[in-house]
Order: C-alpha cells, then sequence, then structure tokens
C-alpha cells in the first residue's frame, strides 16, 4: 500500500510497531496514565484514600501492638526455661457449677517430690486469699500478692535479691516467720531503702523482711513487684487449721527429654490420688512453659485476628469509597474516553487505565497507612510505660498491602468496566 | 484506485414506532489524494456517513472496503485497530484531552499503536512542528486559542501517518480568519498528498474541496467535481 505514489509521505511514522509484550506495554501506559490523572486530582485522591489509609493505618498499628506484646512474652518464657513445668488444679465448668473445686494438696507436692525421678528442683507456692492479702507496716498499709514458696522458686521465677536473701531452705524448714519483698511493696509501706531487718503484719501475724527483691516491672499494666514471699511452711501454718489450700507445684527436670515422661508419671500418681476413675477427667493440669507460652499465643493471635476482621470493614468501606468515586469519575471523564477510544484505544486499554487507577490509589493509600500505622504503634509502645516496644511483623506489612491491592482492584473492576463499555459516539457526543 | 468503496451502504434504526434511514443504501468511492467535502444541513445522514467512514459505527447493510480490507463485518476491537491505524479525525470541538499537554495529546494515538515513549516523543514533535507549533507543545489544550487547538489535533489526526483525514465542521469553533489558516492548512496537507474528507454545512468551506458530494435525507443528491476557489500554498 505504501508504494502507491498518491499516498501521503509524512516520512517516519511506523505503519505496526513491533511490541513483544502488549499486555505488559499497555499495564506500564496504563499505570502512567492513571499516575497522571491521580496527580491532576491529587486532593480528591487523597480523599478518595482516606479510608484506606485509615484502615491499613488501624490494621498496621493494632498488629504491631500485639505482636510487640507477644514477641515480649516469648522472651519471659524464655527466663522461665523450656524444662520447668508447672502442675496446678483444674475445675471444670461442670464441676464449678455443682460447688467443687479441684485442688492440689501439700501430700501432693510431697508425693511428686519424693516419688518422681529426675527432677532438678520443685517448689510449691500457695496463695493467699486467691493471692491478694493486707499488709502493714507501722501506720501504713497495702494490698499485696503473698506467696509461700521455697528456695528452688529463686531459680523457677528468676526472682533474685537485690538486698539481704532470698528465702533458704532453713527457712522452710524452721518454719521461720521472714519475707522477701517486692520493690512496690516497699513503697507502699513508706519502708526504708534497706527495709532488711523491718517487720511486717500480715493478716495480723508479724514477719521480718530479710530480702528485698530486684526489680521486675510490669506485665499487661500489673506491676510484678507487688509482691512478698514468706516459706511455704510458714504460709500453711499461718493458714491454721482452715480447709486445705489450694498450691501450686513448679519444678524442673534434669533431662529434657524425660519431659513426657514425667508428666505423664505424674499424671499419673495425681489420678490414683486423688481416686479418679478410669472415664474421670483430670482434676488437674501439667503444664510446660512451652505450653504456657503457647496458651498465650493462641490468645494472642486471636485477639489478632478478631481485630484484624474488625479493622477490614473499614477496608470494606474504604473500597466502596472509592468505586463510589471512580464511577463519578468515568461518567466525569465520558468524552475522554470517547476521544481515546475515537483514536483507537481498545476495551483493555480503558478497562486497564481506570483498574489501575484504582490499584495505584488503594496501594498508595495502603503505604501511607503503614507509614502511620507503624509511627502509631510506636507511639503507643512508647507512651504507655513499662509496654514492650512495637514490632510490626513483615506478614503484618503484606497482608496489608495485599488486601489493599485486593480492595483496588475488586472495587475498580466495575468503574473500570462500566468505561471500556461506552460507546465512542455516544460518549464524544457527551457534555 | 480508490480508498474508500462504499456499496449499498445503509444505517436505519428505530426510534420510537418509526424506522429511521440516516443512510439509504448509498454508493461511494473517494480516491487517494481526493479533498472531498459532504455538505448537507443538519439530519442529512452526513454525521451518520461519517462516523461510518471512520469505523466508529458499523453500517446495518452494505459492503465497505477500506484502503483495499473489507472492514464491514470487523468486531469493536478490530475497528478500534483500524481507526488508530487508517483514520485521523478532527473534530469541531477539537476534543483534546483537557489534562495533557499539547505534545501529550498528539503522542495518545502513539500508545495504542505501541510506540515507546521516546518514539512516540519525538514522532509528536515532528508533527507538531509541521502544524506550526513546535513553540507550544508543552501548553495545555485551555492555554491555547481555538485555532492552536485545533491545529494541535490536526496533528494528533496526521501522527498515525492514516489513509484519510476525517473532519467533521473543523471550523464551527472557530472565527473567519482562523478559519482561512486552517482551511489553508488542509490546501497545504492535500498538496503533500493527504487524502481529506470535511464534513459541512457552510458553503464557503465547501469551496476549498475538489469534490463536493451533496447529502439530503440519507442520499446522494449531487456529487460534482469543484475548482478549488483559493489554493493558497
Amino acid at each position: 500500500m505504501n508504494q502507491n505514489p498518491r499516498r501521503p509521505n509524512l516520512r517516519g511514522a511506523q505503519r505496526l510497531a513491533n511490541v513483544r509484550f502488549p499486555m505488559w506495554f499497555a499495564a506500564t501506559e496504563g499505570a502512567r496514565a492513571a499516575l497522571g490523572s491521580i496527580r491532576a486530582h491529587s486532593f480528591r485522591s487523597f480523599l478518595t484514600t482516606l479510608g484506606i489509609v485509615i484502615g491499613v493505618a488501624s490494621v498496621i498499628a493494632m498488629v504491631s501492638i500485639i505482636q510487640g506484646l507477644s514477641y515480649m512474652i516469648g522472651q519471659q518464657f524464655e527466663g522461665l526455661g523450656s524444662n520447668s513445668v508447672t502442675v496446678q488444679s483444674y475445675t471444670s465448668l461442670e464441676n464449678a457449677l455443682q460447688g467443687r473445686r479441684a485442688r492440689l494438696t501439700q501430700e501432693d507436692y510431697e508425693m511428686i517430690r519424693f516419688r518422681v525421678d529426675g527432677l532438678e528442683s520443685i517448689t510449691p507456692i500457695m496463695y493467699i486469699n486467691n493471692g491478694q492479702s493486707q499488709v502493714r507496716y507501722g501506720s501504713q498499709t497495702t494490698v499485696s500478692q503473698i506467696l509461700g514458696t521455697t528456695y528452688a522458686f529463686q531459680h523457677v521465677g528468676q526472682y533474685f535479691a537485690s538486698r539481704g536473701r532470698f528465702l533458704s531452705d532453713s527457712d522452710n524448714d524452721t518454719r521461720r516467720r521472714v519475707a522477701v519483698i517486692g520493690e512496690r511493696v516497699r513503697e507502699d509501706l513508706s519502708l526504708p531503702d534497706d527495709p532488711v531487718g523491718e517487720f511486717i503484719s500480715i493478716n495480723g501475724e508479724w514477719l521480718k523482711i530479710i530480702g528485698l527483691l530486684e526489680e521486675k516491672g510490669e506485665i499487661f499494666g500489673q506491676s510484678q513487684d507487688n509482691r512478698i514471699m514468706i516459706p511455704f511452711t510458714t504460709m500453711a501454718s499461718l493458714q491454721g487449721n482452715q480447709r486445705e489450700p489450694d498450691i501450686q507445684v513448679q519444678l524442673t527436670i534434669r533431662d529434657l527429654g524425660e519431659l513426657e515422661n514425667i508428666s505423664q508419671t505424674i499424671a499419673r500418681l495425681l489420678r490414683s490420688a486423688h481416686n479418679l476413675g478410669k472415664d474421670d477427667e483430670d482434676d488437674f493440669r501439667v503444664q510446660t512453659a512451652d505450653q504456657l507460652q503457647d496458651t498465650f499465643e493462641t490468645i494472642l493471635n486471636n485477639v489478632t485476628v478478631v481485630m484484624g476482621g474488625i479493622v477490614s470493614i473499614s477496608l470494606l468501606v474504604g473500597g466502596i469509597g472509592i468505586m463510589n468515586i471512580m464511577l463519578v469519575s468515568v461518567t466525569e471523564r465520558t468524552r475522554e474516553i470517547g476521544i481515546c477510544k475515537a483514536i483507537g484505544a481498545k476495551r483493555h486499554h480503558i478497562l486497564l487505565q481506570f483498574l489501575l487507577e484504582a490499584l495505584v490509589l488503594c496501594l498508595l493509600g495502603g503505604l501511607v497507612g503503614l507509614t502511620i500505622g507503624y509511627g502509631l504503634g510506636a507511639l503507643a509502645a512508647s507512651l504507655i510505660p513499662n509496654f514492650p516496644a512495637a514490632h510490626t511483623p513483615w506478614w503484618a506489612v503484606a497482608l496489608a498491602l495485599g488486601f489493599s491491592g485486593f480492595v483496588g482492584i475488586v472495587f475498580g473492576i466495575l468503574p473500570a468496566a462500566k468505561a471500556a463499555n461506552l460507546d465512542p459516539i455516544s460518549s464524544l457526543r457527551y457534555e | 484506485m480508490p480508498v474508500i468503496e462504499l456499496s449499498s451502504i445503509s444505517k436505519h434504526y428505530v426510534m420510537g414506532q418509526q424506522l429511521i434511514k440516516a443512510v439509504d443504501s448509498l454508493d461511494l468511492a473517494i480516491d487517494y489524494n481526493e479533498y472531498v467535502v459532504f455538505i448537507g444541513s443538519s439530519g442529512s445522514g452526513k454525521s451518520t456517513l461519517m462516523n461510518i467512514i471512520g469505523c466508529l459505527d458499523t453500517p446495518t447493510s452494505g459492503r465497505y472496503v477500506l484502503n483495499q480490507r473489507d472492514v464491514s463485518g470487523l468486531n469493536e476491537n478490530e475497528l478500534a485497530d483500524i481507526r488508530n491505524q487508517e483514520i485521523g479525525f478532527i473534530f469541531q470541538s477539537f476534543n483534546l484531552l483537557p489534562r495533557a499537554t499539547a505534545l501529550k495529546n498528539v503522542m495518545q494515538p502513539l500508545i495504542y499503536r505501541g510506540l515507546s515513549f521516546a518514539d512516540r516523543r519525538a514522532e509528536a514533535e515532528r508533527v507538531l512542528e509541521r502544524v506550526g507549533l513546535a513553540d507550544r507543545s508543552d501548553h495545555l489544550p485551555n492555554q491555547l486559542s481555538g485555532g492552536q487547538r485545533q491545529r494541535v489535533a490536526i496533528a494528533r489526526a496526521l501522527v498515525t501517518n492514516p489513509s484519510i483525514l476525517l473532519a467533521d465542521e473543523p471550523t464551527g469553533n472557530l472565527d473567519s480568519q482562523t478559519s482561512v489558516e486552517i482551511l489553508a492548512l488542509f490546501d497545504e496537507l492535500h498538496g503533500d498528498g493527504q487524502t481529506i474528507i470535511v464534513v459541512t454545512h457552510e458553503p464557503d468551506v465547501a469551496q476549498h474541496g475538489e469534490r463536493i458530494v451533496r447529502l439530503k435525507d440519507g442520499k446522494i443528491v449531487e456529487d460534482h467535481r469543484n475548482e478549488p476557489k483559493s489554493k493558497t500554498a
């Protein structure tokens, strides 16, 4: 055709270019057009994507705070050591409703102590009145957590004395009336900086302070320093002949490979001691540190999922906002679409341009939200005293961006299809 | 050899109870490098005919051969390709993309042809220079006068090196002085070998063509040679 002498000769313009990846070419050109129109309406684009920004920001802030907590809990359990085992009573809901409460007794503790092999250390822990009790020093009083335990608890619970000493075995053997107190207790009772040698009164019984614990800070806003530890035997005698108290047993084992074996032995002993029949449920729980940590993490993960679900609703709302504005934008640009079609745009050119516009809007919103959320998480963590540093996992970033991209595509399809299906003649006439 | 061959082309549609025959079994052949003017009052079917020739619309019946290719039965995407490769549109209201500079407007059709950015830019700059707007290439349409806008539109039509330049009332929105300039540009392009089809209802404009086709009620009522009045070079 070009050889026709009367064909116009304006030199140069190729009749057809060679595009090796037509869809890739269309996508990059579409993205270019999309960015152009986002820039042209920058304020409107910002308002459009605000829903996504807020949604992603809240997801990231929330996830990073929760993950920070979870990270810290992991650290704490690491201190506990994976070879430690906790035995405590367990009352099923059914039994609790019938007023039957399971308990571990001192005999149970003695039995485990003497009849289970391979233990490195074992310590009973007894709490008074669900743990809270009134303490008095001079005219000052405070409410504190009192627990009766033994020397071994120092190792199991990672408690160390900053002044004086921790409980010793001889304290337990002779039921000495002594106490080791936390920093918070010292402050609340206005005790001197070195409280060793002072006397405090718990439930009317006088105890001599022999040690002050190192400060531990707070977990979940709960002070770890509002504690008083007294010898287990002293605690038992203070309880007098009240009903047999429920105790916990913490133990560490020598060989980690024996963990399963020892747990089973303990369970068997306790079952027979508690006269449980073949079909009866255990009225106690033998938990390793790993299991405890798992339990905590399961709870936190559930919280993450539930909160994430709630927050995704805001992303959904943001997506609807984007669809709405995109539909308006298609109508507004009907004539432009007609022009593009007249000069050779195919359906997929128009479709891609509008789809990419929605996608880019959402992804930009996602990125902005990510930054804001990260900042909010860090800010919240730093404003709350003793709160763990926020920790943003990569999967949350990927999820937030992936989800906003998904929202962009889902809510961009309809406006883009509407644009692509416009008839060129009537769009050119559109005023 | 004809660039356009229409044989018994009809465009009928139903409006309410009435059957409208916008174009009624029309035969027409246009040669390469012809300068043809369709003239007729509104409702004569000239716009519909133009849409069919421009492959924006498909005829209800008949055969349309454009540049030796039968385009009567093509689908939407194939027609888009034909529009991109064979047709250069010029509209009464310019129809430039409002948010794109003159240069970007001229580059736009080449996107659909798959040219790289650098190639598109080079082509567009060349054609803008051809229409005398090289120094206005970074202006937005609303920063240009009517005549300049129409020149950008002409550049956009020319950049694809089309078989035919299709102008619908190209001077309808311009003052008389600017109209003269634009029509002079058409004459020039025609002189360079471009096939031009102009649709108008103004006899003055029609006088620039070398062939005048008068339409009425969807039929050709007159088709005669014309000695162009003002061949300014």
